[in-house]
């Protein structure tokens, strides 16, 4: 009995001294996220950031999304919280960074923030300080993805104009396939709709005349890519209005459709629910030929650190790790998934199209620029979008409405 | 009874009833009283995500109910509460209550209708949630396969993506759900009619509307005031089927959207408008528990009076 608390204890001795010497003693860091799907990639990474900081520990803990912010403010708000936490972008990010839960991040203390083009940092900036609270993960982009087998068997292209696009969707019809498998049942698939069609119609210009004031919702531009929607909507599903968001999926899935508009995120899913499909991506169409073509993105969300942590250090060295350009290759080949940092290298054919496309976008608009108050201009949009194709009010009065609810809120619309 | 009356009150009687009584008061209040008075203590403040901020009086209940922005999507919400409350009286409650009669005549095979009337009951509301929408899908559902087959093709809907018929599906689906507790418990108050006063009825040469509607009815009265009870508090706590068949948003474009709904994407957030704002959503929560409270006692103490000793 006694021997072995002797040994027990020489044991513990030689153990703090060994741990002194090689790297301090374990840190251990605590990890929240709502991916439980990408558990596997994150402890693989973890154990990439362990070879290069032996002295750390990381311990990735998951909730269930619908629940997450509420469990995340509660923790936070009561002082506890992970050390590190994954957080979600625009208007989401402001109700946890705004209380003064999130550490302020800059260029002393994740030099890394170099890798990241401006708009993916403006998505984890509060806008009150203009300061930076989280190293963005994700790109994602509104789109059209095509199925490559129907459009070869029909001797089409991706069209490049609204009027090819018209066109191309009647000769499809004409030989009974489905145009487009979207539907407009599920109220926030038609504010991915309108991303994926219209913003070649829209423009660049037309996002910096509202942020500046000059234009607002009624703005001819808006009004006559809702009227071109309104047009299109014909060569949607069968009865559309009815049509949900996993009966849209499905119907693509299925190969039964030759387009879906909508996010850069379902070229994964649905290759993983048919590997079989062949598929494209390709931007909004533009009204006439010359025109820019846009694609409209945002950011998902970022890695944060808590602003009250006593593993500060321990914290940042892993967010910077989650910041370099490695860390962003893996991420974007094994998650299928654009990162935003600079110089990755990406091995998926759709991804790299996604990626140059990228290169000329426009905002995804309501999103990044409107969820901060209430009624959101993503809410605004989608009801409005919804009741216009339902045939219940015009472009005009969806404009109109949509308009008016920013209007409560935004200052450069009242004057 | 005479006999427990005699028994003398002693300490150990008095801690007995301490103990049956103790541990349920405890429980009420910590986990309902307390929850109700910090809501509506909440409703006071000004909220910053989960974060408390200052004492702002009346000024969130000012916003729910005269608010440009909040007052004509809770007033709307409202009225579909009131719809759905009216619809479910008459399709649910009148429903069961013929069920109840057709069961009570005990036809062929009545004890296997009595268990297959009460089975939807049983089920989770997520899985009938699902179920229905499966059936009302506008392509390959049922409902519209079924109307097609029957050359009834202008009768075909895109049930829940039109403004029109969303609620009205939502609501038959509702019914469909719990048509089978109404039954029951007005299949319990008819068994409880003495059989000589129907009898006497049927000899007096009623037809079988005049016994429904003089005899029956007035006799299984203490029945129809649990029932439209619960089904007021129901109506307006509404909430998991159109979370499940339509979404938080109340799509299209509000035309499903209850107060149960509201409430949520207020407190909560939804995925469309992240912001939380505890406040309103406390505010709102307080008036519609005010409301159910004030009008269901009212209700239930206007139906007690019509029911007849017997």
């Amino acid at each position: 009995m006694k021997l072995t608390r002797r040994i027990l204890m020489g044991a513990a001795a030689a153990g703090f001294m060994l741990s002194g010497t090689a790297a301090m003693a374990q840190t251990e860091l605590t990890f929240w996220s709502w991916r439980q799907e990408d558990k596997a990639f994150y402890q693989d990474i973890i154990k990439k950031f362990q070879a290069a900081e032996p002295g750390i520990t990381v311990k990735f803990e998951t909730y269930a999304p619908e629940n997450y912010q509420t469990i995340l403010s509660t923790a936070l708000a009561a002082g506890r919280g992970p050390d590190v936490i994954q957080v979600r972008a625009y208007g989401n990010l402001e109700t946890i960074a705004t209380p003064g839960y999130l550490l302020a991040l800059d260029k002393q203390n994740v030099p890394e923030l170099a890798n990241f083009p401006e708009a993916a940092l403006a998505a984890e900036t509060l806008r009150s300080d203009g300061k930076v609270y989280a190293v963005p993960f994700a790109m994602q982009a509104q789109l059209v993805v095509y199925n490559k087998k129907i459009f070869k068997d029909n001797g089409l292209n991706p069209p490049k104009t609204w009027d090819e696009m018209m066109a191309l969707a009647q000769a499809l019809k004409a030989k009974n396939i489905n145009p487009f498998s979207n539907g407009t049942a599920t109220a926030w698939q038609n504010e991915t709709i309108v991303g994926g069609l219209l913003s070649s119609m829209l423009g660049k210009e037309f996002e910096a005349d509202i942020v500046s004031g000059k234009a607002n919702f009624t703005d001819p531009r808006f009004v006559s890519a809702l009227a071109k929607l309104k047009d299109i909507s014909q060569y949607f599903a069968p009865n559309f209005i009815g049509v949900d968001y996993p009966s849209s999926q499905q119907l693509f899935v299925a190969g039964r459709a030759a387009m879906f508009a909508g996010g850069s995120y379902e070229v994964a899913n649905f290759k993983n629910q048919n590997p079989t499909l062949d598929l494209g991506v390709f931007p909004a169409p533009v009204l006439k030929a010359g025109d820019q073509a846009l694609i409209a993105t945002y950011y998902d969300g970022g890695y944060a650190v808590n602003a009250k942590t006593e593993k500060k250090d321990a914290a940042l060295k892993f967010v910077r790790f989650l910041a370099t350009p490695e860390y962003g290759t893996a991420f974007t080949n094994t998650l299928k998934n654009l990162s935003p940092i600079k110089g990755i290298k990406i091995e998926d054919p759709i991804t790299q199209d996604v990626a140059k496309l990228a290169e000329n976008a426009m905002s995804y608009l309501m999103l990044v620029r409107f969820r901060y108050q209430e009624p959101s201009g993503s809410v605004l949009l989608q009801s409005n979008v919804q009741k216009m194709l339902a045939g219940q009010q015009t472009p005009e009065q969806a404009a109109a409405e949509i308009n008016k609810g920013i209007a409560t809120y935004y200052k450069p619309f009242q004057k | 009874m005479h006999a427990s009356r005699q028994q003398p009150r002693t300490l150990k009687h008095r801690l007995w009833v301490a103990f049956l009584v103790v541990p349920p008061i405890v429980f009420m209040s910590l986990f309902v009283v307390y929850p109700i008075l910090s809501a509506f203590a909440y409703a006071f403040y000004d909220w910053q995500g989960l974060a408390r901020g200052p004492f702002v009086g009346l000024k969130n209940f000012k916003e729910v109910l005269f608010g440009v922005t909040m007052a004509p999507v809770v007033w709307n919400a409202f009225l579909h509460n009131v719809y759905a409350l009216i619809a479910l009286i008459i399709i649910q409650n009148g429903g069961g209550f013929l069920l109840a009669w057709l069961l009570y005549k005990e036809p062929f095979g009545f004890r296997f209708h009595r268990i297959a009337v009460f089975v939807p009951v049983v089920l989770s509301t997520i899985i009938v949630g699902f179920l229905w929408k499966l059936f009302l899908n506008p392509n390959f559902g049922i409902i519209n396969q079924a109307l097609y087959s029957l050359g009834l093709d202008s009768w075909a809907k895109p049930w829940l993506g039109d403004s029109s018929t969303a609620l009205g599906a939502l609501i038959l689906a509702n019914a469909w759900h719990f048509v089978g507790f109404p039954a029951l418990v007005y299949l319990a108050g008819m068994q409880r009619i003495p059989t000589e006063i129907i009898e006497a009825a049927r000899l007096d040469g009623t037809n079988e509307w005049q016994l429904l509607k003089n005899i029956v009815w007035p006799l299984v009265a203490p029945s129809t005031t649990i029932l439209f009870t619960l089904l007021f508090i129901g109506a307006f706590n509404w909430f998991e089927i159109p979370y499940v068949m339509v979404g938080l948003d109340g799509s299209p474009f509000g035309s499903t959207d209850v107060l149960g709904l509201v409430f949520y994407r207020t407190a909560f957030g939804n995925q469309s408008a992240s912001i939380q704002n505890f406040g309103l959503g406390s505010a709102l929560a307080t008036l519609l528990f005010l409301f159910i409270v004030v009008f269901a006692s009212m209700l239930t103490l206007w139906l007690r009076r019509r029911e007849i000793q017997f």
